[in-house]
């Protein structure tokens, strides 16, 4: 219980940026923290922002193992893009619901391989590397769609995107299920530490007998996996495959919910809940300023604001307190997320 | 005697170029500079040694106005100066050229010679006029290249001299060379002390940087050796002995009591890994090594002389390009750290920050890394297991922390030496090699590593221990393993083991010792 405690003492500057932008959010819309029941599924604004926030939230898990391991994925936008196209090309093209979902995030899984093995092997900067496919990922899905929206009607894809399950939405489930067996996968096998290990000193790892090479193709490949995943419910949300919108600028946003949810961009310990929590704080963010009725054209600078704002208090919190949270700060947090 | 030119009227009467005199340079209130004299005279090379951390990159980052000493007083051509930075420094006529080639690989020849100072015509860069000037530089250190062509297209030896001319072209005064010749091989060496004895001849003063003792004994007129951020003393290279310069390096002196190493030899062994014909090209040369349970193996030489290079070599870390190895008379292959630990090795590195700890994990992570890495990731050590294996060594090795779940980064060097130590012995390997175990760790912890190599090796495990501390070396050797210039130079065993005998192979040349 000790160790909830003190996960949650780490916790509280993103708690506290949380529960302010709901109260903000509340102020602007009162009816914010209402729920209704109809056709045995949940409705409200809060539903809203957790399923608006799930493809996020997918690939900050992701990105959460790139960053840890000292590296970065910029690509995460554009193969959502390809792995929509694909989904959507297929559908259209009369191929049966498992083949679309197997090849899509086929080609998930190929990107994240491609990537591992430009840093991994070639050893190329993760930000240059990643950025190859970043810029042609794009221009790929788009060769696939033929440069046109491919719009579908399979109700089984679209149930990716729209169904519902338990009262919660898709996205939703899928995002909290993958959260949770990557959470378990991670710290009940030694690989968080291993990955932490190679992410702190990749030298030292390999000199102690870590296999860091196959570690980083590792994590990369699982990282375009989750992209693949957040572009089929993307896709499966709108009916259709945008090659040119879908996923666009979604890697800052993974890559900013992994840095509010406290994990450096230095490598290291990481924690894959705090940045589904912080991929949960830039929805509301987003949610907040569209139902306060402020003009769009102010959205990123509010968002922007709301950022650095959320990053004093982190550092701030984190020069303060690390003495005191220390002993055993992070191996109980581990705890208690497992 | 190897002494080249230099009449005796320029010694009696020294023409004094650079004068620094009692500089002191504290970094943090560690004292890497202590009050040290170095002087330069014009036409000489001079050649300034000392072994890592002894004061030699912060001197020269003095002298070219890198660093502000603390105190003392530079003078050059008799007047004081105070060098504000490398720039006034090359204004002043202190040129540098750095180990690593600081150019521009991807411009031309004559690009590289005049950056920041091309001849204009008319505003623009006068191409035409630049490579004439540029060839006519060249051509006094009988170097005829195509200026027109990129830097990059030339080896390494003809990109120094290039950076040689760049300097001494624009200062002309002293010129100072940082280990030049590290990646040369003979016939570039023999190239470029021709232009310096060219250079010296012409009136430049020298300062000549290098580890290795012939190239000292080959090009240079004086020799001022630095230890510990302190002058240990400058003499005429003619009149220095070898064997008196090693020791001076190390500090040690020949009178000193010659302890014998109080280590019998262990009974020959069947357990045994034997590395024959051994070597990797331009890191160390073929060798071969054998290693029982139960003995430990020193290795003795001074920086770069290949110890490290040996070590990693041995470790999987880089690739032999030739030779074998059996482990208890079974051939096997290492191809990578993991193939080595696979066989029972373990590699204490020497640079503990860099290669060793992985700072922000705790002391227990630390600990239960290797043999984590060696289970595979599917088969976790419990919290409770890591915990229960890093009270275990915490305690054995008297690892000094407040809690195992600290941070290793914020422990003492030689807690964090032991920390390294424990990673090894959770594995019970068979073989360990220790790079510079005590580098760096204050005396009673000096002491305990002693001591635990000593009960390492009573326990039958195999240990390489790689030391710049001779005694040390002597303290715990079965046999003593010396380096010079990348080849594994000799073996010393039994009685024959002793600081005197250590530091005259380490100083012997080829063939006769001097």
């Amino acid at each position: 219980m000790s160790g909830l405690g003190s996960g949650l003492r780490k916790a509280a500057p993103q708690l506290a940026c949380l529960a302010v932008i709901l109260f903000f959010n509340w102020l602007a819309f009162p009816g914010f923290f209402d729920l209704r029941l109809q056709d045995g599924r949940l409705f409200g604004s809060l539903v809203d922002v957790l399923n608006r926030g799930a493809p996020v939230a997918i690939l900050a898990i992701g990105m959460t193992a790139v960053i840890a391991s000292k590296g970065v994925d910029l690509s995460v936008g554009a193969v959502m893009a390809m792995a929509g196209a694909v989904a959507a090309t297929m559908t259209v093209e009369g191929y049966s619901l498992p083949v679309v979902l197997l090849s899509s995030l086929a080609v998930g899984i190929a990107c994240g391989l491609l990537n591992g093995l430009l840093v991994a092997v070639l050893e190329l900067q993760p930000i240059v590397a990643t950025l190859i496919l970043m810029v042609a990922g794009r221009g790929i899905a788009q060769l696939i769609t033929e440069g046109v929206i491919v719009t579908f009607v399979e109700p089984g894809l679209i149930f990716f995107g729209t169904g519902s399950f338990l009262g919660l939405p898709m996205p939703v489930i899928i995002a909290a299920a993958l959260a949770l067996l990557t959470v378990l996968v991670v710290r009940r096998t030694a690989l968080g530490l291993l990955i932490e290990s190679i992410g702190v000193n990749r030298s030292a790892s390999t000199y102690a007998g870590i296999n860091s090479r196959l570690l980083i193709v590792m994590i990369y490949t699982f990282c375009g996996f989750c992209a693949a995943l957040a572009g089929i419910i993307a896709a499966a949300d709108i009916r259709g495959a945008d090659a040119n919108n879908a996923g666009l600028w979604l890697e800052l946003d993974a890559i900013l919910a992994v840095v509010i949810g406290g994990t450096s961009l230095l490598g290291g310990r990481f924690s894959i809940l705090m940045s589904v929590l912080g991929a949960i704080i830039i929805q509301s963010m987003n949610t907040g300023i569209l139902i306060s009725g402020f003009p769009p054209e102010y959205n990123l600078i509010v968002k922007a604001a709301v950022i650095i704002l959320i990053l004093l208090v982190q550092a701030a919190s984190l020069s303060g307190f690390k003495l005191l949270l220390r002993p055993g700060a992070a191996a109980t947090a581990r705890k208690a997320e497992a | 005697m190897r002494r080249i030119t230099l009449g005796e009227d320029a010694v009696s009467e020294p023409d004094l170029l650079l004068d620094a005199t009692e500089i002191r340079k504290s970094f943090l209130g560690l004292k890497a500079l202590d009050g040290v004299d170095f002087s330069v005279r014009k036409g000489e090379i001079h050649a300034l040694l000392g072994e890592n951390g002894a004061g030699k990159s912060t001197l020269i980052k003095v002298l070219t106005g890198v660093h502000k000493p603390d105190s003392g007083a530079i003078e050059l051509d008799g007047q004081a100066v105070a060098v504000r930075d490398p720039m006034h420094a090359q204004q002043l006529g202190i040129g540098t050229v750095y180990q690593e080639v600081n150019l521009l690989p991807n411009l031309t020849v004559a690009e590289n010679l005049y950056i920041g100072r091309q001849p204009r015509r008319f505003g623009l860069v006068d191409t035409r006029t630049m490579q004439k000037q540029a060839r006519a530089l060249l051509a006094r250190y009988d170097i005829e290249i195509d200026v027109g062509a990129q830097l990059s297209s030339f080896s390494i030896a003809v990109q120094q001299l290039v950076a040689i001319a760049r300097a001494v072209d624009m200062s002309g005064s002293v010129l100072i060379l940082d280990e030049p010749t590290a990646s040369l091989d003979s016939h570039e060496v023999e190239l470029l002390f021709g232009v310096m004895r060219k250079l010296r001849d012409r009136g430049l003063g020298i300062v000549f940087i290098t580890h290795f003792l012939d190239q000292v004994y080959a090009v240079s007129d004086r020799i001022t050796v630095l230890r510990n951020g302190k002058l240990v003393g400058t003499r005429q290279t003619s009149d220095l002995m070898k064997v008196d310069l090693v020791s001076m390096m190390l500090g040690r002196t020949l009178a000193a009591a010659t302890e014998h190493g109080r280590r019998a030899a262990p009974p020959p062994s069947e357990r045994k890994i034997s590395f024959s014909d051994f070597g990797r090209a331009r890191s160390v040369a073929p060798f071969d090594l054998t290693i029982s349970a139960g003995e430990v193996v020193g290795v003795a030489g001074l920086l770069g002389s290949g110890r490290t290079e040996t070590a990693r070599l041995l470790f999987g870390i880089d690739l032999p390009d030739r030779g074998t190895i059996t482990v208890d008379g079974k051939p096997v292959r290492i191809a990578s750290p993991r193939d080595a630990i696979r066989l029972g090795f373990g590699l204490c590195p020497e640079d503990r920050k860099a290669d060793g700890i992985v700072g922000d994990l705790s002391v227990r992570e630390n600990i239960a890394l290797a043999l984590q890495a060696r289970r595979g990731w599917l088969r976790r050590m419990s919290t409770r297991e890591q915990t229960e294996l890093a009270d275990r060594f915490v305690k054995a090795l008297d690892i000094r922390t407040t809690d195992i779940e600290k941070p290793v980064k914020l422990l003492s060097g030689g807690n964090q030496q032991k920390v390294i130590l424990a990673r090894w012995l959770a594995t019970q390997p068979r073989f360990l090699i220790l790079d510079e175990p005590t580098r760096g760790i204050d005396v009673g912890a000096h002491a305990e590593i002693i001591e635990l190599i000593n009960k390492l090796c009573d326990e039958g495990l195999g240990l390489l221990v790689i030391s710049s501390e001779i005694e040390e070396i002597v303290a715990y050797s079965t046999r003593v393993r010396v380096l010079r210039d990348r080849v594994h130079a000799g073996e010393l065993a039994g009685a024959e083991i002793s600081t005197d005998n250590i530091m005259r192979a380490i100083a012997a040349e080829h063939g006769a010792a001097r």
